[in-house]
């Protein structure tokens, strides 16, 4: 058999089960993931053009866009410098509850969203712990976008420190020994040195942060206070639509948010492709 | 050899803040949720969790966490096994599409399982001329508590089945073992504990899940009321310590969630060290 008859006949899948798992795979990512997205357009066909443009640009609509955005990437950049902060301590420094600190990064994952929601509501209300201390001093959390932004960067937080992580870790020594011999201060070597390294990776974590909070609902819904115009999340104008039968509506404003979520998922994709590949000289 | 960071002031102050703010921003909540829970006695907690609403919540919670993770299971090993053991074109589209629950809005998944399987949606109608009702019903809690939580297995698998390559199972293949003998005594043994973080990784977003079920759930208190849309609606109506007593559980399972995988990272760290 010549070398093309060889690889054609499958020689390199000497293993069996490539049917059944293909087959189960594409079946159940059909039914499960792609075939419900058709009822989303289902629903769409049935508005014209114009109908659709007024339901998505409608001002409290619009509003909503604006506010989750904006708390989203608040969030985002607060988590990108905490998430360093704590990956660098978790990987650089030995201490006394290093281990328990570490664990603690997967608490916002493992937490049902809901029971984040109540529990962060209940602390920066007025008379919770938090909000007494803070709201004395002019600091309003609860019922206001600082509340949304602060239960988006309480969940997504462990994005950015679990993508960082793994590339500190993956740093050799010499990297850093190099610079501080040659006679860097810490802030020059840790900028010219560690960050050309870790960007790409705290670019992604932010970016997966990000595409989280743009989406998050349950932990927000509770501490946002829910005012039109003001402090309305776009997931929670969804929701509000459904509540009134109306389903076109919700419809419109699905397919805007589902599009945004799954280009920029696909962005962050080919990006760490990119940068994963060239770092790992290869598999990605 | 001198590290970056390595400066006793600089060590210490970057150590400090991250415990103060870690403490501030992720422990303070965790203590929150049990001492409100709590926060009436232990009496009023119990009361609050064993009565008729409560255990009816945690009954349907289970039942769905406990047929999500098989469908899980079986989906995460099929896809994990195709993409590192074979490669096709359209193996990295796969892999993508995989990806789409995370990138998704709960609320959004929750609404595109409602307009097909609701009564105006294509299938939905269908099935309701045959008297079916999906949504408003556990199946559609079901159905999408599986939505959003089938990456987790897959994801923990394929890095893991990646790095150990397949000549293990080739040489099985290649001496003669059928494909169920090598994936049982081969595969399995070498990738248990992914699968088994996987599956509790499944079983505390299957648990937890509000957004998506919300919408799906007609909330019939004591029907179609999973756990944490019982704390959501104990918490609309002002009773914040039966809500709490009711996240206490939840906030249980997570800790728990936490320390298996405290626990198998231990595990696999001392495996290492013994290679």
């Amino acid at each position: 058999m010549s070398q093309l008859a060889l690889w054609r006949s499958g020689s390199a899948r000497v293993l069996p089960g490539f049917g059944l798992s293909m087959g189960i795979s594409v079946l159940f990512i059909s039914l499960v993931l792609l075939l419900p997205i058709t009822g989303l357009f289902g629903q769409l066909a049935g508005l014209s053009l114009a109908e659709y443009w007024a339901i998505i640009t409608e001002g409290r609509v619009v509003a909503s866009y604006m506010v989750t955005i904006g708390a989203a990437a608040v969030a985002a950049l607060v988590n990108a410098v905490f998430g360093l902060l704590l990956a660098w301590v978790l990987v650089r420094y030995e201490f006394p509850g290093k281990r328990l600190l570490d664990a603690l990064m997967d608490l916002p994952f493992a937490l049902p969203t809901a029971v984040a929601g109540i529990t962060l509501a209940t602390l920066y209300a007025g008379n919770g712990w938090m909000g007494s201390l803070l709201e004395p001093l002019g600091f309003q959390v609860a019922y206001t976008w600082v509340g949304i932004a602060l239960a988006m960067a309480f969940t997504s937080i462990p994005f950015v420190v679990r993508t960082v992580q793994p590339v500190l870790e993956d740093l050799p020594a010499e990297v850093d020994e190099a610079a501080m011999s040659l006679g860097a201060t810490d802030g020059v070597a840790f900028r010219r040195v560690i960050m050309p390294h870790l960007w790409p990776a705290l670019v992604t974590g932010t970016g997966l942060a990000f595409v989280r909070s743009l989406g998050e609902f349950g932990a927000i819904i509770f501490i946002a206070g829910n005012m039109p115009y003001e402090t309305e999340i776009t997931a929670l104008m969804i929701f509000v639509k459904l509540q009134e039968y109306d389903y076109a509506g919700a419809s419109a404003i699905a397919s805007v948010v589902l599009f945004v979520s799954l280009a920029l998922l696909l962005a962050i994709n080919i990006w760490q492709g990119r940068f994963v590949r060239r770092l790992h000289g290869g598999k990605g | 050899m001198r590290r970056i960071g390595d400066a006793p002031a600089v060590r210490r102050l970057l150590i400090g803040a991250a415990l103060l703010l870690s403490a501030l921003f992720l422990l303070l909540p965790l203590v929150a949720i049990f001492a409100q829970a709590f926060s009436q006695g232990v009496m009023v907690f119990w009361a609050n969790v064993s009565n008729t609403f409560t255990l009816h919540a945690i009954g349907l919670t289970l039942v769905i966490a406990l047929l999500t993770i098989p469908v899980c299971l079986v989906f995460g090993v099929a896809l994990a096994w195709l993409v590192t053991r074979f490669s096709f074109p359209g193996r990295r589209i796969l892999q993508t599409l995989i990806d789409i629950p995370f990138a998704v809005s709960p609320v959004v998944a929750g609404l595109i399982y409602l307009l097909l399987y609701g009564r105006n949606g294509w299938i939905g109608s269908w099935l309701d001329t045959h008297d079916i009702q999906l949504m408003f019903a556990w199946p559609g809690i079901l159905m999408v508590t599986i939505f959003v939580t089938c990456p987790f297995v897959a994801r923990e698998l394929i890095p893991l089945m990646q790095a150990q390559g397949s000549r293990e199972e080739e040489a099985a293949v290649t001496l003669g073992a059928g494909g169920w003998t090598t994936f049982r005594r081969v595969t399995l043994p070498n990738i248990r504990w992914a699968l088994l973080y996987g599956i509790i990784l499944t079983n505390a977003r299957a648990v937890g899940e509000f957004g998506a079920v919300s919408v799906v759930a007609g909330a019939i208190r004591g029907k179609t009321n999973t756990l944490p849309l019982h704390l959501e609606q104990l918490y609309q109506d002002y009773n914040a310590v039966g809500a709490f007593a009711s996240a206490a559980l939840l906030a249980l399972i997570a800790l728990l969630t936490l320390a298996a995988k405290a626990g198998l990272e231990w595990r696999a760290a001392r495996q290492e060290a013994f290679l």
